[in-house]
């Protein structure tokens, strides 16, 4: 239910910056179309292009922030909207149109300035690549889109930008297609993703049919404002579900693609194969978000028919899926070597943390979650970035160690991410957030289920991190050649977002919910009472212990002295069959290798013979039979046609021979065919004068 | 029909039979001979006294001679190998049976309107040289010219011809 | 059967034999043989008509007859120095082998 603040009031007449909204995506994807026509050589121009262009995006972003910003502030609940007819077949018309209201404004931000971020760390980190233009191209066509899938009011649109995403994150993955790895990872993730588009395709297609507009806001003709919701509801779909439910269902399916949710994760681990700022941009902030931007932005859908205190199924099966995914991709985090992987299984794990906090909370404790998430994960790429940099493109964790003294500024930095990231208490931003998703999945109706896996994700998250940390940052050396320190292009980013991973956390607190009270456009005053609720300081002390077990858990194995490649694992010489489990992903891969991917097989081949042999049969046998006719054409043409003509050709010329033969030169032939003629003519004369 | 008809009719006939049938060429002119006689019997017996003698006069008198003469001149010495008849010898026989047939069908069609056969002879027609030789300087005078002048040309004509050959066989 | 049309009949019949003649013998003499029946026969013709016509002091007939005789021997005349010349020329008077005008 959007709670109508009692005291706020709707402002949805479109002010100048909304007019100009659309500039923020537009400027980034027009700077793509030009860098694509730029020469490789010119490097410069190409980064100063992608660099300025978001640049731009960042200051209007903020300038539209600061606009909702200030219409909250006055009480004033501001959603403005910019809506136009694209197509128009008849009378139905199909719109599109872009949305500012605190949801968006707060993602305009965080996207663009995470992004702007990666774009300058980038310029440091792809230095010595030849593809640098190329690079910058796709970057902005990324940033570009997903600026567009932020302000999208239509569902439309929202789609054709989550397809340019995708499609970017195909382009980026195998940025270095020549690698084959890096080919069939960009592959995969398409391809998984693309399952997710199609359900998210019918979703989109069954809400045109009932609602009849795509658009989300419409001066209360939207496809999610409350008129159009009341028909939804009242339509019933199978299982029990109404359409409502069914539709939402659908559109997660999408976002689960997008999101990692499982089953459809497994693309997400293999997009590390992309370079390192692209993992840190699309695969930790901004487009692996973009699922959980699209259920909070269509989340009184979702939300649609709950009772008071209730949920709906659309909300239970997004929970329940998100609470799973977090746990699962935390175990097998646990078992991987390769510093991008284990960070790309906890950024899957933290999505489901966030789907969770979705269906359970509410759009603001999710989407905090997702901003705080953001940060300190960019923070950890970038960070794992500057490492393997320093290690000379080495990423197996076994190989590097001690790196505490060699490379202090990536150390420092990467330690307040992973401690955010962790939900250390009280400094760190992701303790907030993620105490508000254990709060709201504490005080959930349906069942406790949740509540537990998230605290065991949660004990799961210390330990798997500490390992990581231990392995990289502690003991000794394990590596061929000695580390070095990065450049200050790539460590500044590092450090400006390590300051927010920690400054975010004070938005979001009990006491000063501000976040909570922006995204909903409710007032909020800063107070201590705040954490006098009941339960919750209990619940705050409960997740600083399961923090503080994980993290000296995983200190008491790793911190001191990681072992070296060719020895196992400590946790792996002590339960060999779980460690091989989770370290082969607990074959999910395997699986899909073996039924989706099987029946595919099988099916292509099935298509490739009804192909050749059915629809070719069909186009040989018409053109066997154009040819049977062309020739029996000829035969014609040739026997009866010409043979006839040349038959009476023949046949005048042999009676000219014969003819000529009269004229034999015989003086007493002329002479009896005269005489003949005259007998002729007499016996016709005396005949016909008979009476 | 009196038995002298049929008899000058017979030897006309016969003689001109004889005329196309033997191999003999000189035999044949001889056999034209007499089928001319027999014509100029046949004038007389028409009561054509001056054709019946210019008939004799020329046709036996000059013509049959001319007719010996130019046998005698393009005499060969071995007879034809292949017969005296030409080819398809009978087509022609055909032919002139033809022609016969329609005369006779033509003749024997018209009788009836021909003067009657009871009837004898209308008159025999008082025709004497005299009336002949005004009528030939009166009436006729111009065919007779014409015909003199044809003559000549004959005349001179035949000598070129048989003259230049002459000339040139030399 | 009245004398006229004998008449007619016998010189239709010595027509038929000059024509039988003239188209089957070998011989361009002999062929000349018969026209000259043929003109005979065609001169008996007249007689014969003029004899037994309307006005035989017209002498129509008889001067068509006088004159047919005289073109006749003209003709014959020319007739027999052609073959001469001929004969001179190509050895023979054999009319099938003269054929040098076949097309």
């Amino acid at each position: 239910m959007i709670e109508q603040a009692i005291s706020f009031t709707p402002q949805l007449a479109a002010s100048p910056i909304t007019e100009i909204l659309w500039l923020i995506p537009a400027v980034p994807i027009v700077a793509s179309g030009v860098i694509a026509f730029l020469k490789q050589p010119k490097r410069r121009m190409a980064a100063t292009l992608a660099v300025g262009s978001l640049s731009f995006s960042l200051l209007l972003a903020i300038a539209a922030f600061v606009h909702v910003l200030a219409g909250w502030s006055h009480g004033a609940a501001v959603r403005e909207t910019v809506n136009f007819i694209w197509i128009q077949f008849g009378t139905t018309h199909v719109d599109l149109g872009w949305v500012l209201d605190p949801l968006s404004a707060v993602m305009l931000v965080m996207v663009s300035f995470v992004g702007l971020l990666i774009f300058i760390y980038s310029i440091g980190y792809m230095a010595h690549d030849e593809n640098y233009t190329r690079f910058f191209c796709f970057l902005s066509l990324f940033a570009g889109a997903m600026l567009g899938v932020v302000i999208a009011n239509s569902m439309l649109l929202l789609f054709m930008c989550w397809e340019i995403v995708g499609l970017t994150s195909y382009l980026l993955i195998g940025f270095w297609y020549q690698k084959p790895s890096a080919a069939a990872a960009a592959k995969k993730a398409f391809l998984t993703t693309r399952v997710g588009d199609i359900f998210f395709l019918l979703g989109i297609v069954w809400l045109f049919a009932q609602t009849g507009t795509l658009l989300f806001y419409n001066n209360g003709a939207g496809s999610i404002e409350t008129g159009a919701l009341n028909a939804l509801l009242t339509q019933p779909a199978a299982l029990g579900l109404t359409a409502a439910g069914a539709i939402g269902l659908l559109i997660f399916a999408g976002a689960a693609g997008k999101s990692g949710q499982f089953p459809l994760h497994v693309w997400l681990p293999d997009a590390m194969e992309g370079p390192t700022p692209v993992s840190a941009l699309i695969h930790a902030a901004t487009m692996v978000a973009a699922g959980v931007y699209l259920i909070a932005r269509v989340y009184p859908l979702m939300q649609a028919g709950a009772l008071a205190g209730g949920t709906t199924a659309a909300l239970t099966v997004v929970t329940w899926v998100g609470a799973f995914t977090a746990v699962f991709a935390a175990l097998i985090a646990v078992a991987q070597n390769d510093i991008k992987r284990i960070l790309a299984y906890s950024t899957v794990s933290q999505l489901g943390y966030m789907m969770a906090g979705l269906g359970m909370g509410g759009v603001a404790v999710g989407m905090f979650h997702l901003i705080t998430h953001a940060f300190f994960k960019a923070l950890l790429f970038m960070g794992a970035g500057s490492v393997i940099h320093g290690c000379h493109e080495e990423q197996d964790i076994r190989r590097m160690g001690g790196l505490r003294a060699d490379m202090p500024l990536t150390f420092l930095t990467y330690a307040i991410g992973m401690l955010a990231l962790c939900g250390f208490p009280l400094f760190f931003s992701g303790f907030w957030s993620k105490d508000g998703i254990l709060e709201a999945a504490h005080h959930w109706s349906v069942a406790r289920g949740p509540f537990y896996m998230l605290v065991f994700g949660a004990l799961l998250t210390a330990f798997y991190m500490t390992r990581q940390v231990g392995y990289v940052f502690f003991g000794t050396w394990r590596g061929k050649k000695p580390a070095r320190e990065s450049p200050a292009v790539i460590t500044a980013p590092l450090a400006i977002l390590a300051f927010f991973a920690m400054a975010l956390g004070l938005i979001g607190t009990p006491a000063w919910p501000w976040f909570r009270g922006f995204i909903e456009s409710r007032a909020v005053a800063f107070d201590w009472h705040g954490f006098a609720e009941p339960g919750l300081l209990a619940l705050m002390a409960t997740s600083t212990a399961v923090v503080f077990l994980g993290l000296g858990f995983g200190w008491r194995l790793y911190g001191h002295d990681a072992p070296s490649p060719e020895q196992p694992d400590v946790l792996e010489a002590a339960v060999p069959w779980a460690w091989a489990w989770l370290r082969d992903r607990l074959y999910i891969d395997e699986l899909y290798a073996v039924t989706v991917i099987a029946f595919y097989g099988w099916w292509t081949r099935v298509a490739d013979w009804l192909d050749r042999r059915v629809w070719g049969g069909v186009v040989a046998g018409v053109a066997c039979a154009f040819r049977g006719w062309a020739n029996f054409n000829r035969f014609l043409d040739t026997n009866w046609v010409d043979g006839s003509f040349d038959k009476g050709c023949e046949e005048l010329s042999s009676g000219g021979g014969l003819l000529s033969r009269v004229q034999n030169g015989r003086v007493q032939t002329y002479l009896r065919i005269l005489a003949f003629s005259v007998v002729a003519l007499v016996a016709i004369l005396i005949w016909s004068s008979l009476p | 029909m009196s038995f002298v008809f049929y008899l000058i009719a017979a030897l006309t006939v016969a003689g001109g039979l004889a005329a196309i049938l033997f191999k003999n060429t000189v035999h044949c002119a001889l056999a034209v001979t007499v089928a001319f006689a027999g014509q100029a019997l046949m004038f007389l017996a028409l009561d054509a006294q001056f054709a019946g003698f210019a008939q004799i006069l020329v046709y036996v008198g000059a013509v049959a001679i001319l007719i010996v003469f130019a046998i005698l001149l393009t005499r060969n010495s071995e007879t034809p190998k292949d017969g005296v008849y030409s080819k398809n010898w009978f087509v022609g026989l055909v032919i002139a049976a033809g022609v016969f047939a329609v005369l006779g069908w033509a003749v024997l069609g018209s009788v009836r309107v021909l003067p009657g056969p009871g009837g004898a002879p209308t008159a025999t027609p008082a025709v004497t040289v005299l009336d002949i030789g005004n009528a030939l300087m009166g009436r006729y005078v111009l065919p007779l010219e014409i015909v003199a002048l044809l003559l000549t040309a004959a005349l001179i004509g035949a000598v070129i011809v048989a003259m230049h050959e002459k000339e040139r066989a030399k | 059967m009245n004398p006229l049309a004998g008449y007619l009949l016998v010189a239709a019949l010595l027509f038929s034999i000059g024509l039988a003649g003239a188209l089957t013998r070998r011989n361009a003499i002999l062929v000349l043989i018969g026209i000259e029946l043929m003109l005979n026969a065609a001169n008996l013709n007249l007689i014969a008509f003029w004899r037994y016509g309307p006005h035989p002091e017209a002498l129509t007939g008889m001067m068509f007859a006088i004159f047919s005789i005289a073109v006749a021997a003209a003709e014959a005349a020319v007739g027999l120095g052609l073959v001469i010349s001929i004969h001179r020329h190509a050895k023979t008077t054999d009319l099938d082998a003269m054929n040098r005008m076949k097309g």
